[in-house]
């Protein structure tokens, strides 16, 4: 009788792990086609941007990326300004997003009562979710023209090298570039500098929810031993909080700067879209996709495929960025011994 | 108006698309499809809601850009398409496509000088140009003065706003100033989009407008309903024959009927510094773009009965939205055009 059992039974068991085998097969093939679906579609859209582009990349050669000018009526294009104000605009972003993110995190996990982390929260994210064109219309209505009458006199006067009293400031006289960056003769509240602050308000929700996230799973026991011994809850924070989570702030850091990178609406609304090359922050811009959505609508022949053109630029800037990303953190993990 | 928000627009045409998906399975209802110039929308989606009611044929119009609209009709996608800018003679006739003017508007060139109202300002076509050129930097130019005998400019630096995004107010604007300034023609030339020497650019007509506003000293260009909407101060021109004249429908009407309609073919005008007395120099039209030999020809002949019934019926619709219908010797001209070059 038992030995019957048992002969009926191993059939059963080879049965189940065959067809466990073979479950296990299909769901790892679904797992790796969602995964290559990511790997496809990003293959794809640049190399249908790089193919569209392919006109402008084969008349301009090289001198599409070093050319600042931009013709339609001559059909001569250069793609230096909108790279360039891309980059600008970015990095201004995370200047000011970076430190405010950092606080806005640390408050939330360190310091605020409990009662108040969780509305604080939610605000933040419910502000990550608002579209960006309402950000625009803020930006053109309310912001710019605040700007133009309260903040740009005063960094003009006294940073720039064109006051509206003739008079420069030392620090426009002394400290090299300051003066040029902060040059400007237009009473006009659109450009770089307006742009990049409200891409860091766009910005500012992402990198602050990551990095409140990250600074959550650092073990309590870490920080209350430091405590513990004296330490004040900056030094606990810059000591304990920060190299615990510091791959992850920094990948959170990237995420805002890959949103500001592909910015469109908010950007094409405030930069002022001028396709001229200016040292100053405070003259208008343009950025590779405030010129895509300017102009794509309108364009054909030569003109859409230097827009294909912008596009693909912007997929290897924002490779670049991430490569760059990606070499500083092993660097920080090379210097600690991992 | 003209890429009023493209957005905006795009948001408004899915809606009638959804709209015509859930109703217009009733009764023989045929839906034609157009797409293109952004100028058009407003009045063609006013026209089509009074056909509709009438015949229960629906009209699908994708405001989706001049180029677009081209593009579209060009590879038979849709059954009409709409653009600010004419086609050549060459293009026309290899894709086998006639075209057909269907409503006027104006284009207005308008300021924000402290103190100053719609009206007030006097420019020419050549001073305007320099303005635009960055040449005239501020509003107490003596050139400017000699044209503004009696009214007082202050000494206010001029900030030129111009559109950022390609559109049919910017060839239009830009077609006028070629035509009053060797210079302009030389140097920028016109198009949806050029290479501004000066300036500011702001997206749609919103965008100018709200730089205008915001900025003192500015001026810049948008269609005559978005500012009129707006309240913002415009300017009056010296026109062709040389008279001033202020924008408004009779004299948007003056220039579509006097421009030479006569010897083009295929209506290839644009109106920009019409001959006439009372004309507006900056006077714009859109051209309807069909297939001669219609790939659908029930869409088609669906299609020449909405705009046959658009020319003789929708001025007043035209007329609530700040367009003018076409002239009536214009109309008959473009209906014998129809008879003539398309099969129906």
């Amino acid at each position: 009788m038992q030995a019957n059992e048992a002969a009926a039974a191993v059939p059963i068991q080879e049965v189940r792990a065959h067809r466990d085998a073979r479950d296990d097969r299909l769901f790892g093939w679904l797992l790796k086609g969602c995964a290559l679906l990511v790997l496809a579609s990003l293959l794809g859209a640049a190399g249908a941007t790089l193919w569209g582009g392919r006109d402008a990349f084969m008349h301009f050669g090289f001198g599409f990326l070093t050319s600042s000018e931009w013709n339609p009526s001559d059909d001569v294009y250069g793609a230096l300004v909108p790279v360039f104000g891309t980059l600008i605009t970015s990095f201004i972003a995370l200047f000011i997003a970076v430190p405010v993110s950092f606080g806005i995190a640390l408050y939330l996990s360190e310091v605020a009562p409990p009662w108040l982390r969780t509305p604080v929260s939610s605000a933040i994210e419910l502000l990550a979710g608002i579209p960006s064109i309402i950000y625009g219309m803020w930006g053109l209505f309310v912001f710019a023209p605040f700007f133009a009458d309260h903040v740009k006199p005063w960094l003009t006067s006294y940073l720039g090298n064109q006051p509206d009293d003739g008079k420069v400031s030392w620090v426009a006289e002394h400290i090299p570039f300051i003066g040029r960056m902060f040059g400007n003769d237009n009473p006009f509240g659109g450009s770089v500098l307006t742009a990049g602050i409200v891409l860091a308000i766009m910005i500012i929700p992402f990198i602050s929810s990551v990095m409140r996230e990250v600074f959550q799973t650092v073990p309590t026991r870490l920080k209350e031993s430091a405590y513990a011994l004296g330490s004040s809850t900056w030094e606990v924070v810059w000591d304990i909080v920060l190299p615990y989570t510091r791959s992850a702030v920094i990948g959170g850091i990237f995420l805002g700067l890959g949103r500001a990178l592909g910015e469109t609406m908010a950007v094409t609304f405030i930069i002022g879209n001028k396709m001229k090359l200016s040292p100053s922050l405070l003259d208008p811009g343009a950025s590779i996709a405030s010129t895509i959505a300017n102009q794509f609508g309108e364009a054909a022949g030569l003109q859409k495929s230097a827009l294909m053109a912008l596009a693909f630029l912007l997929f290897v800037v924002t490779f670049i960025v991430l490569m760059i990303a990606r070499l500083m953190l092993r660097r920080l993990a090379h210097k600690e011994g991992r | 108006m003209l890429t009023s928000s493209k957005y905006f627009s795009r948001i408004g045409t899915s809606a009638v698309f959804a709209a015509a998906s859930l109703f217009g399975m009733s009764a023989h209802a045929t839906d034609i499809t157009g797409a293109g110039s952004s100028f058009v929308y407003p009045v063609l989606s006013k026209w089509s809601a009074g056909y509709a009611e009438k015949t229960g044929n629906k009209l699908n119009y994708q405001s989706v850009g001049s180029g677009a609209g081209v593009a579209q009709i060009k590879e038979g996608t849709i059954d009409f398409g709409a653009t600010d800018a004419p086609l050549k003679a060459e293009d026309l006739a290899s894709f086998k496509l006639g075209q057909f003017p269907v409503v006027v508007g104006g284009i207005v060139p308008v300021v924000n000088i402290p103190g100053i109202k719609a009206d007030q300002v006097k420019l020419d076509g050549e001073t305007l140009a320099d303005i635009f050129l960055g040449k005239i930097t501020n509003w107490n130019d003596p050139k400017i003065a000699a044209l503004n005998a009696g009214l007082a400019l202050p000494a206010k630096k001029i900030t030129v706003v111009h559109r950022s995004d390609g559109s049919g107010t910017s060839f239009n604007f830009t077609n006028y100033l070629s035509k009053v300034s060797k210079e302009w023609a030389d140097k920028v030339k016109f198009g949806t989009a050029v290479e501004w020497p000066t300036g500011v650019g702001g997206k749609g007509n919103e965008g100018v407008s709200q730089y205008v506003k915001q900025i003192q000293g500015s001026i810049g260009y948008v269609e005559y309903a978005y500012a009129k909407k707006n309240a913002i101060a415009w300017v009056d021109l010296k026109n062709a024959a040389g008279q001033f004249v202020t924008p408004s429908a009779d004299s948007f009407a003056a220039a579509a009927a006097t421009a030479d309609w006569a010897s083009a073919k295929d209506f290839n005008v644009i109106m920009t510094n019409a001959p006439g007395a009372q004309a507006w120099p900056i006077t714009a039209t859109t051209w309807v773009v069909m297939y001669k030999t219609p790939k659908n020809a029930e869409h088609s002949k669906v299609a020449f009965e909405f705009f046959k019934w658009a020319l003789n019926n929708g001025q007043n619709d035209a007329a609530s939205l700040d367009y003018v219908a076409l002239p009536a010797t214009l109309v008959q001209k473009i209906q014998a055009y129809w008879g003539s070059e398309f099969k129906h």
